[in-house]
C-alpha cells in the first residue's frame, strides 16, 4: 500500500472545512487574544530598543528594511509557535483529526489565520516602526510595502503552518520553530528585504527591482506546493 | 445484530518507544455489539480505543474498524467513529452551542443537530457559556453530544459516565447506551456495572489480553482479580 491510498481523497469542496476551522480559530483568538498582543508588544518593544541600541533616530535604506523585517520575523515565530500549540492545549484537535476532512483543510486555515494574524500586528507595528525609527516620509512607500509585506506574511504563514504542525510532534517544540523554521525563511527574508530597502530610501521611495518581487512570488508558490503535498503526512502519528 | 464484524484486531500490537502498550491483541466485534475493556491504569485500554479511532497506528497485526483497514484506509473510518475520551475533546474558551456548530461543520451537518442535542441533554440553559465555566458532569454531557454528533456506527467510550450523577447518567443512556443501536467499546473500572452492559469482555494487563470472552460467561471476581 502506497503513502498516497492512505490519504483520504480530495474534497469536491475543500475550502468548506477551510472556512469553518478559520472561523473557530479568528474566534478563539478573539475570546481570548493570545498571539497578536505578543506579536505586537514583541514587535513594538523589539523597534524601541533598536530606537535606543543603535543610538539613531532614523534609519533608511537597507538597514531599515534590515531592522523591520527580522522584527516581524521574530514576532512571527511567537505566533508560529502558538499557532498548532494552543490548539493542542485546548483539547479539541484530537476531534478534529476524526473529523472527515482532507488535513490539507487545516494547513489551509492554520496558514490563513497566521496571515490575518500577520497583518493585524503590522497595522500597528508599521507605523510604530515609521515613529520610532524609519527617516524617510513612509507616504510614498505605502503602497509597495503593502505589496511586499503581503508576499513576506503569505512566506511566513506557510512555512508556519508547516514548522508548526511539525513540532507539534515532538517534545522540544518551542525549539524545533525557530531551529527550522529561520533557516527556511532566510531566503524569504533576503528577498523581502531586497524590495523593502527601495521602499524606504532616504531620497525617496521607488518601486523594488521585479526580480526580488518575483523571488518572494516563487517562493511563495513552491513552499505552498511542497506543504500542500506533505501536511497530511506530518499530522499522521 | 448484523453479521459482519465491527472490529476484527488479530495479533494487534502497538509501542511507545520499546515499550508495548498494547502486544499480540485478537479479538472480534460483531456489528452492534458492546465490548467492555477493564484493567488497571497503563494497560493499555486506551491505546486500544485512539488505535481503533485512528488517532494510533498499529505497529502489528491486522486492524479491521468497520469493514476497513487501518491504517492504509483510516480516512474512510474517519467520520463513522465517535471517540469521548478522557480529556473532553472541547476548545475551552468556546461555548457548548460553538463547539458543536463547529463540529458541526466539519461533518456537514445542518447546525440544528447542535440544538437537537444541546436540547436532549438539557444543556440549552448553559449553551452559551464557554466549556471552561462548565462543571465536570456538564463537560462530559457536551464531551458525549460532541461524540455522537455526526451519529456514528462504532462509539469509543473511555469510562463514559465518569463526574455523571445517575439523573445525568439517565440522560445520555438512550445517546450511547445499548439502545442507541450502535457498536460500542467501553472502558470500565467497574466490573459488575461493566459486565452488565457487555457481550463480550477484555481484560488488559501490561498491553496483553488476560481476559476474552462473552461477558455471560464471566465472574465480576476474574474482572477484579485484574487489578490485583
Amino acid at each position: 500500500m502506497s503513502r498516497r491510498d492512505r490519504r483520504a481523497p480530495r474534497e469536491p469542496r475543500p475550502m468548506r472545512p477551510t472556512w469553518a476551522l478559520l472561523r473557530k480559530d479568528l474566534l478563539l483568538e478573539r475570546r481570548a487574544p493570545e498571539s497578536v498582543p505578543a506579536m505586537l508588544l514583541f514587535a513594538i518593544t523589539t523597534f524601541v530598543l533598536f530606537h535606543f541600541g543603535l543610538g539613531r533616530d532614523a534609519v533608511d535604506g537597507s538597514l531599515a528594511a534590515g531592522v523591520l523585517l527580522v522584527t516581524l520575523l521574530f514576532a512571527a515565530i511567537l505566533g508560529i509557535n502558538r499557532l498548532f500549540v494552543s490548539e493542542q492545549a485546548e483539547g479539541g484537535f484530537d476531534a478534529v483529526l476524526l473529523a472527515p476532512i482532507d488535513r490539507t483543510a487545516l494547513f489551509l486555515a492554520k496558514a490563513m489565520a497566521l496571515f490575518l494574524f500577520l497583518s493585524l500586528v503590522e497595522l500597528v507595528a508599521v507605523p510604530a516602526f515609521a515613529v520610532l525609527l524609519l527617516g524617510p516620509s513612509p507616504w510614498g512607500a505605502l503602497g509597495g510595502l503593502v505589496v511586499v509585506l503581503a508576499l513576506v506574511n503569505a512566506a511566513l504563514s506557510l512555512i508556519g503552518a508547516l514548522v508548526s504542525a511539525l513540532a507539534i510532534r515532538t517534545r522540544a517544540r518551542d525549539l524545533i520553530v525557530p531551529m527550522i523554521g529561520l533557516p527556511l525563511l532566510v531566503p524569504a527574508l533576503i528577498a523581502g528585504a531586497r524590495c523593502c530597502a527601495p521602499l524606504l530610501a532616504a531620497g525617496g521611495a521607488s518601486w523594488p527591482a521585479v526580480k526580488w518581487l518575483a523571488v518572494l512570488a516563487l517562493y511563495d508558490l513552491v513552499f505552498g506546493l511542497l506543504a500542500y503535498a506533505v501536511f497530511d503526512f506530518l499530522l499522521e502519528d | 445484530m448484523d453479521a459482519a464484524p465491527a472490529i476484527e484486531l488479530r495479533g494487534v500490537s502497538r509501542r511507545y518507544g520499546e515499550r508495548y502498550a498494547l502486544r499480540d491483541l485478537s479479538l472480534t466485534v460483531a456489528a452492534g455489539a458492546t465490548l467492555v475493556v477493564f484493567g488497571p491504569n497503563g494497560a493499555g485500554k486506551s491505546t486500544l480505543l485512539r488505535l481503533l479511532a485512528t488517532l494510533l497506528r498499529p505497529h502489528g497485526g491486522e486492524t479491521v474498524v468497520l469493514g476497513e483497514q487501518l491504517p492504509a484506509r483510516q480516512w474512510a473510518v474517519r467520520g463513522r467513529v465517535g471517540l469521548l475520551a478522557h480529556d473532553a475533546l472541547l476548545y475551552r474558551d468556546l461555548s457548548a452551542r460553538e463547539n458543536l456548530r463547529f463540529h458541526a461543520r466539519l461533518h456537514r451537518l445542518p447546525e440544528a443537530r447542535a440544538e437537537e442535542l444541546l436540547e436532549r441533554t438539557r444543556l440549552g440553559g448553559r449553551a452559551e457559556d464557554p466549556v471552561r465555566t462548565l462543571s465536570k458532569g456538564l463537560l462530559q454531557r457536551v464531551a458525549v453530544c460532541r461524540a455522537i454528533l455526526h451519529d456514528p456506527p462504532l462509539l469509543l467510550l473511555d469510562e463514559p459516565r465518569a463526574n455523571l450523577d445517575p439523573a445525568a447518567a439517565a440522560l445520555i443512556e438512550p445517546l450511547i447506551g445499548r439502545a442507541s443501536g450502535r457498536t460500542r467499546v467501553i472502558t470500565s473500572h467497574d466490573p459488575a456495572g461493566g459486565l452488565a452492559e457487555a457481550d463480550l469482555a477484555l481484560g488488559l494487563r501490561d498491553g496483553r489480553a488476560a481476559l476474552l470472552a462473552p461477558a455471560a460467561e464471566v465472574d465480576a471476581s476474574a474482572v477484579e482479580e485484574l487489578y490485583r
